[in-house]
Formats: C-alpha cells, sequence, structure tokens
C-alpha cells in the first residue's frame, strides 16, 4: 500500500513536468530552444487563478491559463521566428517578464505581494472502477492526470505519426531543405511553439488547481526540470513523460525525507546531475535536433 | 561602403538605446494603465537614483553585483560561449568567501585578501565544469550552467545545515580583517549607503578584462574562438582548452562579485543572496555589447532601476522594474537582427 501512495505521490508530481517537457518537445522539434517553461507555466497559473477566482469556476481558469500560455507562446514565437532574436536569450527575458508581470498583478488585483485568495480547484471525477482502485483511486479522479495520460500518447502520436509532426522535425533538422520542399519554416515552427504555450500553460494550471491559490514564483524552477526531462527524455514525448515521472519519484523521495538525518538536499540535485550525464553521454547520447537555436534566414 | 550602410551600422550600434527607450514607452503605458503620470514616475525614480549622494550609493550598492556578472556573461560571449550559470558562480563565490572569511585564522588585512580569493576560485571551478564538458564532450554550456545553478542552491543548502547559526539561513559573521569598508568612510557624501570596496574591484576587473580581451594574445584567442571557431583552430589555437579558461574566468568574474554583499553589507553568506543578480547580469552584458565600457554603463542603469523601484513603490508596485528590465532584454535582442535586416535591405 505505500508503495502505492508513493507512486501516486511520483505521479502527482510529475504532472506538471510531463505537460511542460512535452510542450517543450514540440518546439525544440521545430527548431525553436524552449528555456521559456518557467515563465510559460508561471503565466499559466496566475491565469488560472484569475479565471477562478474571477468566476469561481475552475474550468475558466483552465481556459484563461491556456490563453495565457498561447499569448506567452506567441510572443516567443514572434521574436524567435519572425524577429529571429536569439532564442535563449528571448526564452530567459520572458522568465524575467513572466516573474515581474504576475508579482505586479498579484499586487494590483489581490493586494499581497505573497499569495491570491484561495480558489476552487478542479473538482474530482468519480469513474467506474478507476476511482474505487486502492491507493491510486484518488489519482485516477483527477481530471488533469487522465488528461495528461491521454496527452502523453497523443503528443507522442502528432509529432512521430502525423504528416504535421513530421514536417516539423524536418524543419528542426534541415529547415533549408524543408522550405525547399515548399514548407513554411515559420508557420510550422510557430505552431510547435504556440502548442508547447499551451501545454506549459495547463501545466501552471494544474499548479494553481492543485494549491487553490498562486503564490509569488510558486513554479519555483520546475520549467527547467522539465527542460532537463525533455533532453534526458532525447525530445521525445514519451521519454520526456518517463524522465519526469523519474525526476517526482525523486522529488517525492525527498519530502518524505526531508528533516530526517538524510541529506535530502542531494536528492534535490539529482535531476540536475542526471541530465548533465545524458547530455556528457554517459546514458546514452541525448543529441538535439540539428537546427535547434538557429533562425531561419531565407536571405543567407 | 556606403555612406548609407554606415548610417546603419551606427543605427545597428545604437540599437542598446532604442531598446531602453522602448522599454521606458512600454513601462509608461503600464504606470498610466494603474492611474498615475509616467513622466512624473520616472523623473522621481532616477532623480532619487542618481541626484542625492545616498541615492547615488544605493544605486552604485546595486550596480556592483551586476557589473560582475555583467563582465561575466560578457567575457564568455565573446569566446561564444554563453554562461546563464553565472547565478550559481555569485552563488558559490559567496559561499566561499564567507567560510574563508571566517574561518581562516591570518593577520591583518590577510583574511579579505583571501575570502576574495576564495570567492574567484569557488566561481572559476563552477564555472569550469560546463567548460570542461563543452571541450571534452561537446555538452552544451547553456543547459550545463542552468543545471549547475540548481546544483549550487541543493548543495549550499546541504553545506548549510552544519554551518549556518542555529535557527538561521546564514553563516557566523567574517573576521574583521576580512570586511570590506564602505565607500562614505572615505566619501563623506556617500554617508549611510551600502557601496563598498568591492565597487572598486569591479571596476578595476572592468578594466583588466577590457585589457585581456583586446590586448594581449590570448584575449585575441579567445574572440577568435568566439568568432569562428574553425578558423581559430587552423590557426594553432585550442579550442577545448580556450573555451575551458573562458568558462573559468567568467566564473571566476561572477563568484568575485559574491565580496560585495558577503563581505562588504551583510559580512555573512545568507541563502538565496544573489537575488537574480545572475539573470540581470546577462540583460548588462546584452545591453553593454558586451564590452566592458558598456557593461559599466549598463550595470548602473540597472542598478538605478533597482534602487529607484524602491523609491516610487508607494505609488507604483515595485514590481514594475522587474517588467521593465525584462521588456529592456526582449527589445535590445530584437533590436538588433531587425535593424541588420534593415540595414541590409537599405544599403
Amino acid at each position: 500500500m505505500d508503495v502505492l501512495l508513493f507512486a501516486a505521490a511520483a505521479v502527482r508530481i510529475s504532472v506538471p513536468y510531463a505537460l511542460a517537457a512535452m510542450g517543450a518537445s514540440l518546439s525544440e522539434r521545430g527548431g525553436v530552444v524552449c528555456i521559456a517553461l518557467e515563465g510559460l507555466m508561471l503565466n499559466g497559473a496566475l491565469a488560472y487563478t484569475l479565471g477562478a477566482y474571477a468566476t469561481q469556476n475552475p474550468w475558466a481558469g483552465v481556459a484563461c491559463a491556456l490563453l495565457a500560455g498561447l499569448l506567452t507562446a506567441w510572443l516567443h514565437a514572434e521574436a524567435t521566428v519572425r524577429f529571429r532574436a536569439d532564442q535563449i536569450t528571448t526564452g530567459l527575458g520572458i522568465n524575467l517578464l513572466a516573474a515581474g508581470l504576475t508579482r505586479f498583478v498579484l499586487v494590483r488585483v489581490f493586494h499581497s505581494s505573497s499569495n491570491s485568495p484561495r480558489v476552487p480547484g478542479l473538482p474530482e471525477w468519480r469513474l467506474p472502477v478507476l476511482s474505487d482502485l486502492p491507493g491510486v483511486g484518488a489519482l485516477l479522479s483527477s481530471p488533469l492526470v487522465l488528461v495528461t495520460l491521454a496527452l502523453v500518447v497523443l503528443v507522442h502520436a502528432l509529432l512521430f505519426r502525423t504528416v504535421f509532426g513530421l514536417r516539423l522535425r524536418a524543419i528542426g533538422e534541415r529547415p533549408e531543405a524543408a522550405a525547399t520542399l515548399g514548407l513554411s519554416v515559420t508557420r510550422h515552427r510557430f505552431a510547435g511553439v504556440l502548442l508547447c504555450g499551451l501545454l506549459a500553460g495547463l501545466a501552471g494550471a494544474y499548479l494553481s488547481s492543485e494549491q487553490h491559490s498562486f503564490t509569488d514564483g510558486m513554479t519555483g524552477g520546475r520549467g527547467y526540470i522539465a527542460l532537463a526531462a525533455m533532453i534526458v527524455g532525447k525530445w521525445n514525448p514519451m521519454g520526456a513523460a518517463a524522465a519526469c515521472l523519474l525526476f517526482g519519484a525523486a522529488e517525492a523521495l525527498q519530502i518524505k525525507l526531508q528533516g530526517s538525518a538524510f541529506p535530502s538536499e542531494l536528492l534535490q540535485a539529482l535531476p540536475y546531475l542526471i541530465t548533465m550525464l545524458a547530455l556528457a553521454g554517459f546514458i546514452g547520447r541525448a543529441v538535439a535536433p540539428r537546427a535547434v537555436g538557429t533562425p531561419y534566414d531565407p536571405e543567407s | 561602403m556606403s555612406d548609407r550602410r554606415v548610417q546603419w551600422q551606427w543605427l545597428v550600434a545604437l540599437s542598446p538605446l532604442l531598446a531602453v527607450a522602448a522599454a521606458l514607452a512600454a513601462g509608461a503605458v503600464f504606470i498610466a494603465a494603474i492611474g498615475e503620470k509616467p513622466l512624473e514616475i520616472y523623473a522621481l525614480l532616477f532623480r532619487e537614483a542618481f541626484g542625492t549622494g545616498y541615492g547615488l550609493g544605493q544605486t552604485l550598492f546595486r550596480a556592483t553585483p551586476l557589473l560582475f556578472t555583467g563582465l561575466a556573461v560578457a567575457l564568455a560571449f565573446r569566446a561564444g560561449l554563453f554562461n546563464v550559470g553565472v547565478e550559481g558562480q555569485l552563488y558559490v563565490g559567496g559561499f566561499a568567501a564567507a567560510l574563508a572569511g571566517a574561518y581562516l585564522p591570518l593577520p591583518g588585512p590577510l583574511p579579505a585578501v583571501a575570502a576574495v580569493l576564495a570567492a574567484g576560485c569557488a566561481g572559476a571551478l563552477w564555472g569550469a565544469i560546463p567548460g570542461a564538458l563543452k571541450a571534452r564532450f561537446g555538452a552544451h554550456e547553456v543547459i550545463n550552467t542552468i543545471m549547475l545553478n540548481f546544483v549550487a542552491f541543493a548543495l549550499v543548502s546541504w553545506a548549510g545545515r552544519a554551518l549556518f547559526l542555529p535557527a538561521t539561513v546564514h553563516t557566523r559573521d567574517v573576521a574583521a580583517g576580512a570586511q570590506l569598508p564602505r565607500l562614505d568612510a572615505f566619501v563623506p557624501v556617500l554617508r549611510g549607503a551600502p557601496v563598498n570596496v568591492s565597487l572598486l574591484l569591479g571596476l578595476a576587473l572592468a578594466f583588466a578584462v577590457a585589457l585581456l580581451l583586446f590586448r594581449t594574445r590570448l584575449g585575441y584567442e579567445l574572440r577568435a574562438v568566439g568568432h569562428n571557431a574553425g578558423a581559430a583552430e587552423y590557426g594553432g589555437v585550442s579550442i577545448g582548452g580556450t573555451q575551458l579558461l573562458a568558462m573559468a574566468l567568467s566564473g571566476a568574474l561572477a563568484g568575485l562579485g559574491g565580496s560585495n554583499f558577503v563581505l562588504g553589507y551583510k559580512h555573512y553568506f545568507e541563502l538565496g543572496f544573489s537575488g537574480g543578480a545572475g539573470c540581470i547580469g546577462i540583460a548588462v552584458a546584452l545591453l553593454g555589447r558586451n564590452h566592458p565600457t558598456g557593461v559599466i554603463v549598463a550595470s548602473l542603469f540597472f542598478g538605478a532601476l533597482s534602487y529607484g523601484a524602491l523609491v516610487v513603490n508607494t505609488r507604483v508596485p515595485r514590481e514594475l522594474v522587474e517588467v521593465l528590465m525584462a521588456l529592456v532584454i526582449l527589445f535590445a535582442i530584437c533590436a538588433r537582427p531587425l535593424l541588420e535586416r534593415a540595414a541590409r535591405r537599405w544599403a
């Protein structure tokens, strides 16, 4: 039973990571580096809180979070794809913008520099059989957990089983070749980044919904963990989700061991160290899409 | 080169100023949206940040860590490396300075020297790791430096269990000999402001970085690798060695920045003391166009914004300044390619 409860805790923690990491894989497979996950999630989390607060309907909050993720990603896409600005710097700029903007809104709307009032979270879905399973029943009643499980399959299929996915990957590897075939690099890259925004926005909604509020800086570096998971998962949505589960388990263990003599802080560093090893080629080779990070300039 | 082309080159060179102007204009919309007068707010902000001795001292104090981190990012950039890990390097630098300053039993002013050196060495080590991974395995330094930021936070938190004073998140005070004096001891007009000797160290380092980059063989090699690694290697430069050295130097610069807070202000290390100075350092290097002189000016500008934010806080939430800083980054990063494309089209 304890094992099941622990597994359930690990899954709960890894849901926002998985959503954001899958989004990043879509953006990066198209050739746009996604350092901006942190900002996308943060804006999504605040938007959920604002929507749920204003309407007292959590689903309106989810809609707002999706919209916020989309708008923020659109800003990222405009800068990196259309203006061909450096993708890493733009991502860092968007993270800083989200940190400042959410704090600004928090102070102006909720008159607090630390947290929003309590807002409704998403209701549980009472499903036959699933909800009655011992240990994991509560987990499988959470709408966003189920949605995430479905999305892992769907996003993976989108990238590897559809024409759009094939084209997106081609553009992330050799944009010149894809453009020669008549594909629009701009449009596909926009699509990749915007889908990433939707998924990361949803990840933010999950965080706010679970916590029933927004707190300043509540993503706390989760965007970077998701980015790391995507790398360990070798830029594949399913691989990324699996890495998120691993990182989630490490975090669940760390929370369990907090306050004990065990150096739980070192467990906290584990995802980052694993990622560095993967990048250096010690855990299989993690190779980025060839054209990732390079703006496509048809005139050059 | 036609006259027109030369004019456009000038415009590209001025792009940081355009970015600042655009960001201030966008910020004005925010200020107006909450019912305040933008020009009045800006005037108040900059008058307080530069107009009084105390305000100037506060601005300089806040510009100091940005000067170090900005130089660190700029130096790595010149070698074609994006050091996103300055936050972590600053963090371990500050921690090492606090430990060396508190525990090394040295006479006279030697503790200060040892603590500053410890900060530089710790930062250099933290920067050398991604440098070595890049040189040996070709692993991307951007990801590794981001990862190492979080590893640094975790590691220092763990070490703090044994080293922090009971029920606090800070180390014990450094020895009196390790403390850097405040500048108001020599310049009375700055009275009360925490700006300290580390600012002078930062300025000296800016000069040293300029010398290194533009007047030495090593600097030439470093820029050659950044400009065209293949050509540099053909000319006999070791790419890997240069990258490793550039990251170690960059890390050392960032680590030395820890002296401002730890040795010059609080006299102890405190969890989270770096407070985003690493991230803003990237903006400083970007705005300063990776040149030491530009970095000095840009760090002063961001220092003024960060102090000015507190002054106007009663009328406009100080968080506005974070938005402004982000907008400066976004505008600066878009202005360059836009202007260059325009230059190409019109020349």
